[in-house]
């Protein structure tokens, strides 16, 4: 019922106040940063030394983990010479395991990432350049979407290979439609149309669009028309916030009033909205591209889902992606890094199992694939790529973007107007983001 | 009954406690003067590797815009310091806004931890048919982790979706109570959820203080005429007074230390009405790596934690007098 992203959360119980100071503290007993990093093998064409290991830590908790799991025997079983392990962690216990692991020596070789963490990671050099694995690969912005090709740079330079994509996708009740006399094959497709669904189902007693407060999904669902009404998070640089402008406060207008309107009751909690689309209260959410397999074992449930509806002036989404960066180690392996850009070159060309797991794969060939093609639903949302809404590539955005969420929180619940919220939220952004200057330097 | 007596009696027996009369050694007794120092030994080693020095080392890292990848990690004295009281700092509004949160759910929390499990002791302690099973099920929710108890009840408080709306709208009151996601609801569900989820383990610990009180006292407390009420003010209290110093303490350092309902149940909502000071110092140190000033507020709040320590020993000490 968790989507996985959720997980990106930690679980410590109570009592870890007083001893705060002291796990930093112990944390900080690593000490000694990273080594440089060197450019080693031929880029990942292939790897003809002694036998390696390689560790490697993923987020990979939900089923999408076993599939990960299954390629990975595949790929040991095809290379006598180099043996990956792999280690899951929950994605938000991940990003704070990971710079201790990585400064104590004890971090993996390879390790996956969401987009949006690369410029952080990049920027504290855990992660190091992969400019030649692009290089001697021969891959280029031509055999991925271009969206997600540039997401792995950071200051120009590659620090990430991508795996996939994952979009916000529109989910809808077939039989809600059905009832209120819609085309259950028809999903709307633009502002027009939506609204007037929206209509129908109300006359019909359904509240058809659940909106909720939260990051998921509400939170992304703002993200997502504001890019639609052809607004911006941040500035080109990401030195100033503007998601307080005039497109950004419309489009926060239009959801909020969504509740206003009676087509979402107010304060839905969290997953609300896709509980109640499951169970024929919401006809319509716009979800994460990882809730198919979860809907999939839904027999008695009507569903589809389709690319967002336009409803602002331009189609976008918001989207992430999965992507393989090679750590810095405090003593460099050539041996174990010239292996882990074979295995990451090899991951790449297999994706196509990897969308099984309800994934987009990023590279092209794999997606113009009849296999792919064959994956009705995830390919529904394979058009979204091509105006895919990445979150920028600037270190320590993470509390920047919470400060977004919650100034959308605070619209959605009516504790203030969205205007207020977005410029408080803004207000606050820039401070968030004078900080980051000062200490990343960028 | 047969086991209060008991228990009352062996202390009743049982010799005055150390420190109270304390007999100085002669070089006739056996052991050596350095005997009770290496007994100790251990656990000082423990304490000083794992209790004493990350806390000097956390003050240290507190002093330093401190982040474990970054190469450099200048001195800035008290600056991490000054920014949790400088309004013009972006970390301002959020540090004391979770102070708030937390003092709101401490303030709220306590009381109702203290007095309800002494209630619940009380009458756990009689003699009745059943008394075993009430025991356990009282204390059953504590063996719960705080995700499972979290999810639970975030499915169950659901302003739309949850049963306890669905159960209030059908005996007539309102249905649409946003119990997780607007004041002052939230603060309802956060400490109603935490008294459900703890009170039986104060109640265990009071349930043993009430067992080493002494039934003569009662005895001759009823021979003397007193009444019910009179002898809980004059026989029980005084009794658990002790347990009820470790009781308040515990628990208001509990209390403080609250994150995982309020992060899973609410999830800081409204806006981030609900953070709690824990949720920040994670949030700060290992989500925005930003330890020097995660250990400033962890210190801080270590400090804000021992005056309300200090006042509440202070209190019981007055009255003890």
């Amino acid at each position: 019922m968790i989507q996985h992203e959720m997980s990106r959360r930690r679980l410590l119980g109570l009592g870890v106040g007083l001893g705060s100071a002291a796990t930093l503290a112990l944390a900080g007993c690593g000490g000694g940063s990273a080594t440089k990093s060197t450019t080693a093998g031929n880029g990942g064409k292939d790897y003809t030394g002694p036998k390696v290991d390689l560790k490697l830590w993923n987020g990979f908790t939900g089923g999408d983990g076993d599939i990960f799991k299954k390629l990975v025997e595949q790929f040991n079983a095809e290379h006598q010479n180099i043996a990956v392990g792999v280690i899951t962690y929950q994605w938000d216990d991940y990003y704070s395991k990971l710079p201790g692991a990585v400064s104590s020596g004890n971090g993996p070789d390879i390790a996956v990432m969401h987009m949006d963490q690369l410029a952080t990671f990049a920027a504290r050099g855990v992660i190091t350049e992969l400019d030649d694995v692009a290089k001697a690969l021969e891959l280029s912005e031509g055999d991925f979407a271009p969206t997600v090709w540039k997401g792995g740079l950071y200051h120009d330079k590659r620090y990430g290979i991508p795996l996939d994509m994952h979009p916000l996708g529109f989910y809808y009740n077939k039989a809600l439609m059905q009832k209120a006399g819609l085309d259950p094959n028809k999903p709307p497709t633009t502002r027009e149309e939506y609204e007037a669904a929206l209509t129908e189902l109300k006359k019909s007693g359904v509240q058809g669009f659940w909106v909720s407060p939260f990051q998921f999904t509400g939170g992304m669902t703002f993200y997502s028309v504001l890019h639609q009404w052809g607004g911006t998070l941040f500035d080109a640089d990401v030195a100033k916030a503007t998601f307080n402008s005039d497109p950004a406060v419309e489009a926060c207008t239009w959801l909020v009033d969504m509740i206003k309107q009676g087509h979402s009751p107010r304060n839905v909690g969290q997953d609300a909205d896709y509980l109640a689309l499951k169970s024929g209260r919401n006809a319509f959410n716009w979800n994460g591209i990882w809730q198919i397999n979860d809907l999939k074992k839904s027999p008695g449930m009507q569903w589809g889902v389709a690319p967002l509806p336009k409803i602002g002036s331009q189609p976008a989404a918001w989207a992430n992606s999965h992507n393989f960066t090679i750590v810095k180690q405090r003593s460099a392996d050539a041996n174990k890094v010239s292996a882990a850009k074979v295995f990451i070159n090899w991951l790449s060309q297999h994706s196509i199992d990897w969308a099984k797991g309800g994934q987009v794969p990023a590279r092209k060939a794999v997606r113009e694939s009849a296999d792919f093609k064959a994956l009705t639903e995830v390919n529904a949302l394979a058009p979204e790529l091509e105006y895919a809404a990445f979150p920028p590539a600037a270190p320590g955005l993470g509390e920047v973007m919470t400060t977004f969420y919650n100034s959308f929180n605070e619209a959605a619940l009516g504790k203030k107007s969205p205007k207020q919220a977005l410029d408080d939220g803004v207000a606050k952004a820039n401070k968030q983001l004078e900080d980051n200057r000062k200490k990343y330097g960028s | 009954m047969a086991d209060v007596i008991e228990a009352g009696a062996a202390r009743a027996d049982a010799p005055p406690p150390a420190g109270r009369t304390r007999r100085r050694r002669g070089p006739t007794e056996r052991g050596h003067r350095a005997t009770p120092y290496l007994f100790l030994a251990p656990y000082l080693v423990l304490f000083l590797v794992f209790g004493l020095a990350p806390i000097l080392f956390g003050v240290w890292i507190s002093l330093h815009q401190w982040d474990l990848q970054l190469p450099n990690r200048p001195f800035v004295g008290l600056g991490n310091y000054g920014d949790l009281f400088s309004s013009d700092s972006a970390i301002y509004a959020d540090w004391w806004s979770s102070v708030r949160a937390t003092a709101i759910f401490t303030v709220l929390s306590v009381p109702l931890l203290v007095v309800v499990p002494l209630g619940l002791a009380l009458l756990l302690n009689r003699a009745f048919p059943g008394r075993t099973f009430f025991r356990a099920a009282f204390f059953a929710p504590y063996v719960l982790g705080v995700a499972v108890i979290g999810l639970l009840w975030r499915f169950l408080l659901d302003a739309n979706l949850g049963l306890v709306n669905r159960l209030l709208g059908m005996v007539g009151l309102p249905s649409d109570t946003p119990w997780v996601t607007d004041v002052p609801w939230v603060w309802v569900s956060l400490v109603g959820v935490t008294v459900w989820w703890t009170c039986g383990f104060n109640a265990v610990i009071y349930l043993a203080g009430l067992q080493d009180i002494p039934a003569e006292l009662y005895e001759a407390a009823r021979v003397d005429g007193a009444n019910g009420w009179d002898r809980f003010r004059h026989v029980t209290l005084p009794g658990l007074r002790p347990v009820l110093l470790f009781v308040l303490t515990t628990t208001i350092l509990a209390s403080a230390n609250v994150f995982g309902q309020s992060f899973l149940i609410t999830q800081g909502a409204p806006g981030e009405q609900t953070r709690t000071v824990v949720w920040r110092i994670v949030d700060e140190g290992l989500r925005d790596y930003d330890a020097g000033r995660a250990a400033a507020m962890s210190v801080l709040f270590a400090l804000m934690l021992a005056v309300v320590s200090i006042v509440n020993f202070r209190l019981f000490r007055y009255r003890e007098d």
